[in-house]
């Protein structure tokens, strides 16, 4: 077990200096000159385009700019952001926190709705609450976030003035405004990740239901809830587990979309306005982190799965 | 999941209540977010609207666009190089010093030599600056210019205090000092800044909230459920095709003025190789393309009609707008008896670059299928805004559809655009004789005088159509009924003196 975990965190440097290297040069296929978008109206000046890309160290071949990029990274310095000069660091620890809390609630409520939905479509098997959970799951899937979260706000925002429309307040500040801002964009985040669990759930759970030990249980007289919840549903569960483990690697990158509606100020707004602007730091800063956190996450995967399989260990 | 519902329903309670505790805040929503806030090296729009509460300037605008004191007291020309400024007694920075001739010297010298400094273009008519005493400074110009005046009313007029920003050095931006209304509390990138009241500032009557949040929120639908949930008080900019949202709301205000910039077709005439086809060479077939777009049914379809038609840089509200070059009808007879004239073979293909917005897109559409009826054969290139500056840049393009801001002075609209000696002239026009006209009204600084010089040019630009003129944006703002003294001016900047909550 130690050799198979060695193995995998000695491919972690390797990975992400891939990584690196290719956001790197993908950048330098971006069209578009960094230094016009930065001078902005003022680009006419030649001065201030000169003085841009010398302070930017846009006027050096490619690979100096990268060494001198990873030697501060490997200093822990990821630069500073060229658009409002801050350090990307301090963007990114502001900016995760906030995609991450707003991930782990539609996590939780994916789970809430999607599991559920997804036994009761099993037990109920080609009857009347089968159709109704797999019409509500098909229209979970299909409708765009986009349009969801608009929508959401007009009815529950602006015609019934429950929750604010938008925004966000940190979780440390006040944490019933926080759950307040986000509880909607959360909603619309993890309702297509419902959607996936409950079809999952359910087809898991009618295999779960024809096997022997079901059989078993019910022979024996337990009542039907039992036999579900206690037998049926603890099997099922190992590959919804699997695949919500997945789809919460989806949600930080889904959320982008979400916090561009709900105008919350995370991790996936940081990306998308950092490519727009060429903020080649933050953009770099932005994906070596989240590279890192997938990397990890296949890690810690990797070591949930040696714990629960025993066969695993040898 | 009732246990949920219930969590839910009083969150929402709770929210509510905050909302009605904060009254006395202002918030208004940006639709993006500021850059640096250094006015020496920010460069957005929306920073712009910031400064209006953080700085104050040497000089403002007003809603007829004339030029007006605000740091300033008042100003002479004592010779047409040189320029004599008499300053408002008694005005302290928001740290306490005093804003006296030798601050407005260090902000004028930074704005020229601070390296990455934007400003410096802006104020390069600048030879020196000279304290006379402390309440009066002499600015000497290299040569005489009518519009350096104006650049006086923006970032480069707003006087920063020497100490704190020689301290501070590049790290001024993180946290601002200035001698507005209002300073800086905090700013979280992408979400908010907030600033409070400065009760030192020197017109502090005038000033009616303690405290201003500016949000960003980049989606205009969004922006409009936000103003009709009251969670703002103030959009800055409300799309056209929102606009009749907001004047059906009686909770609701929109008010509507003229911008200062405007959208038109950059037309590739001799930069590079992709100039040599008829549309770049010749100006017959320009014309023609000009008279196949009906200007007005143009932004009916797209704009609601909201936006302006033009064949000129500047709005009809500008003291340099030329009342006789009007927006001719669209004529297609005309169009294709141009066409015939040129010589050329139809359809003419046509290659329209475009930033890929929904609204400009829907723009080249429009012109797409009118330009079709006279003979051409238009192909629209969307491309992301970034590289569509470079590509205009390189010359790789035949037309582009872009805008610009606008500035308070007509010079900062055309100057760059049509001069020949430019370096933001991507077209390749070079017309002496409009090279001249350009040079001489931008050293005059008699308004009457520059109009003349002005109006000869247009009759120029219209026939040689380096820039196809088509629409002016105006300034679209909804705010909450109950927000009062607002004053719509051209420059779109958020005015917060006079500003108040009815009660």
């Amino acid at each position: 077990m130690r050799g198979h975990l060695g193995t995998r965190i000695a491919q972690i440097i390797p990975t992400l200096l891939l990584v690196s290297v290719l956001v790197f040069c993908l950048q330098q296929l971006m069209p578009g000159d960094p230094a016009l978008v930065m001078a902005g109206e003022e680009r006419g000046d030649p001065q201030v385009l000169a003085q841009i890309r010398a302070e930017l160290w846009l006027d050096r071949p490619v690979p100096v700019q990268y060494v001198h990029w990873l030697g501060n990274v490997l200093e822990g310095n990821l630069g500073y952001s060229w658009r409002i000069r801050q350090p990307v660091t301090q963007l990114i620890a502001e900016k995760l926190p906030v995609t991450l809390q707003l991930s782990a609630m539609a996590f939780v409520i994916a789970v809430l709705i999607g599991v559920p939905a997804g036994v009761i479509a099993a037990v109920q098997r080609n009857r009347f609450w089968d159709y109704v959970a797999n019409a509500v799951g098909l229209a979970g899937l299909s409708t765009p976030t986009f349009w969801l979260g608009i929508m959401l706000i007009l009815l529950v925002s602006v015609d019934l003035g429950w929750l604010p429309p938008s925004g966000y307040v940190p979780l440390m500040q006040d944490w019933r405004a926080s759950l307040a801002t986000t509880i909607m964009p959360a909603f619309v985040l993890g309702n297509s990740i419902a959607a996936i669990l409950m079809r999952h759930t359910r087809s898991a759970m009618l295999t779960a239901l024809d096997q022997d030990f079901v059989r078993t249980a019910r022979a024996k007289g337990l009542r039907e809830w039992i036999v579900i919840v206690r037998h049926a549903l603890r099997n099922a569960l190992i590959p919804v587990v699997t695949l919500g483990a997945l789809e919460l690697g989806t949600l930080l990158s889904g959320a982008v979309l979400t916090e561009q509606v709900f105008s919350i100020p995370g991790f996936g707004k940081l990306i998308v306005d950092a490519v727009f602007n060429r903020d080649y730091p933050v953009v770099q800063g932005v994906v070596l982190v989240t590279a890192a956190l997938y990397v990890l996450l296949n890690l810690l995967a990797d070591v949930l799965y040696v714990l629960i399989n025993p066969r695993l260990r040898v | 999941m009732r246990r949920l519902l219930a969590a839910a329903m009083l969150v929402a309670v709770t929210a509510l209540a905050m909302g009605s505790a904060a009254a006395q805040t202002l918030r208004i929503a940006l639709r993006e977010d500021a850059d640096l806030l250094d006015p020496t090296l920010a460069r957005t729009y929306v920073g712009r609207i910031v400064f209006a509460g953080l700085c104050d300037k040497l000089f403002d605008i007003n809603e007829k666009l004339q030029i007006v004191p605000q740091l300033a007291t008042g100003y002479e020309w004592t010779d047409p190089k040189t320029l004599l400024i008499h300053l408002r007694p008694g005005v302290v920075f928001q740290d306490g010093e005093k804003l006296d001739a030798a601050a407005v010297k260090f902000t004028l010298d930074r704005d020229l030599t601070m390296p990455g400094s934007f400003r410096r273009s802006e104020v390069s008519a600048i030879d020196h600056v000279e304290v006379v005493d402390p309440l009066t400074v002499r600015i000497v110009l290299k040569s005489p210019s009518g519009a350096f005046l104006a650049q006086l009313t923006d970032r480069a007029g707003m006087i920063l205090p020497p100490k704190v920003t020689e301290q501070e050095g590049k790290n001024f931006a993180l946290h601002p000092v200035c001698s507005g209304p209002f300073s800086f509390v905090e700013r979280v990138p992408q979400d908010h800044i907030t600033l409070q009241r400065f009760p030192q500032y020197w017109d502090a009557k005038d000033i009616h909230f303690d405290k201003v949040i500016y949000q960003v929120i980049v989606d205009s639908s969004a922006r409009l459920a936000n103003l009709q949930a009251g969670a703002v008080d103030l959009v800055e900019y409300i799309l056209p095709t929102d606009a009749a949202a907001v004047k059906a709301n009686p909770k609701l205000r929109l008010v509507v003025s003229d911008s200062l910039g405007y959208f038109g077709i950059t037309n590739n005439l001799a930069n590079g190789p992709r100039a040599d086809n008829p549309y770049g060479k010749s100006a017959l077939v320009r014309q023609a393309f000009s008279d196949a777009i009906d200007r007005s049914a143009l932004v009916q379809v797209v704009y609601n009609g909201m936006y302006a038609p033009t064949m000129q840089a500047v709005p009809a509200s500008s003291p340099f707008y030329d009342p006789g070059l009007k927006v001719p009808a669209r004529d297609v007879a005309k169009a294709k008896a141009l066409l015939a004239q040129a010589g050329v073979k139809t359809p003419v293909p046509l290659e329209l670059m475009v930033p890929n917005n929904p609204d400009t897109m829907q723009a080249a559409e429009v012109i797409q299928s009118m330009a079709a009826e006279a003979g051409f054969d238009v192909h629209i290139r969307a491309t992301e805004f970034a590289a569509s500056l470079t590509l205009s840049e390189q010359g790789d393009y035949q037309s582009y559809a872009i805008g610009w801001s606008g500035r308070a002075d007509i010079d900062g609209n055309i100057y760059a655009f049509l001069h020949s000696k430019q370096a933001q002239n991507v077209t390749g026009y070079a017309n002496p004789a409009v090279d001249k006209l350009l040079d001489e009204a931008r050293g005059l600084t008699d308004v009457a005088q520059r109009q003349k010089l002005y109006a000869q040019m247009w009759t120029q630009e219209s026939q040689d159509l380096p820039i196809t003129y088509l629409w002016i944006p105006r300034n679209i703002v909804g705010m909450t009924a109950k927000l009062q003294g607002f004053r719509p001016v051209p420059d779109g900047m958020i005015r917060l003196q006079g500003l108040e909550m009815a009660k």
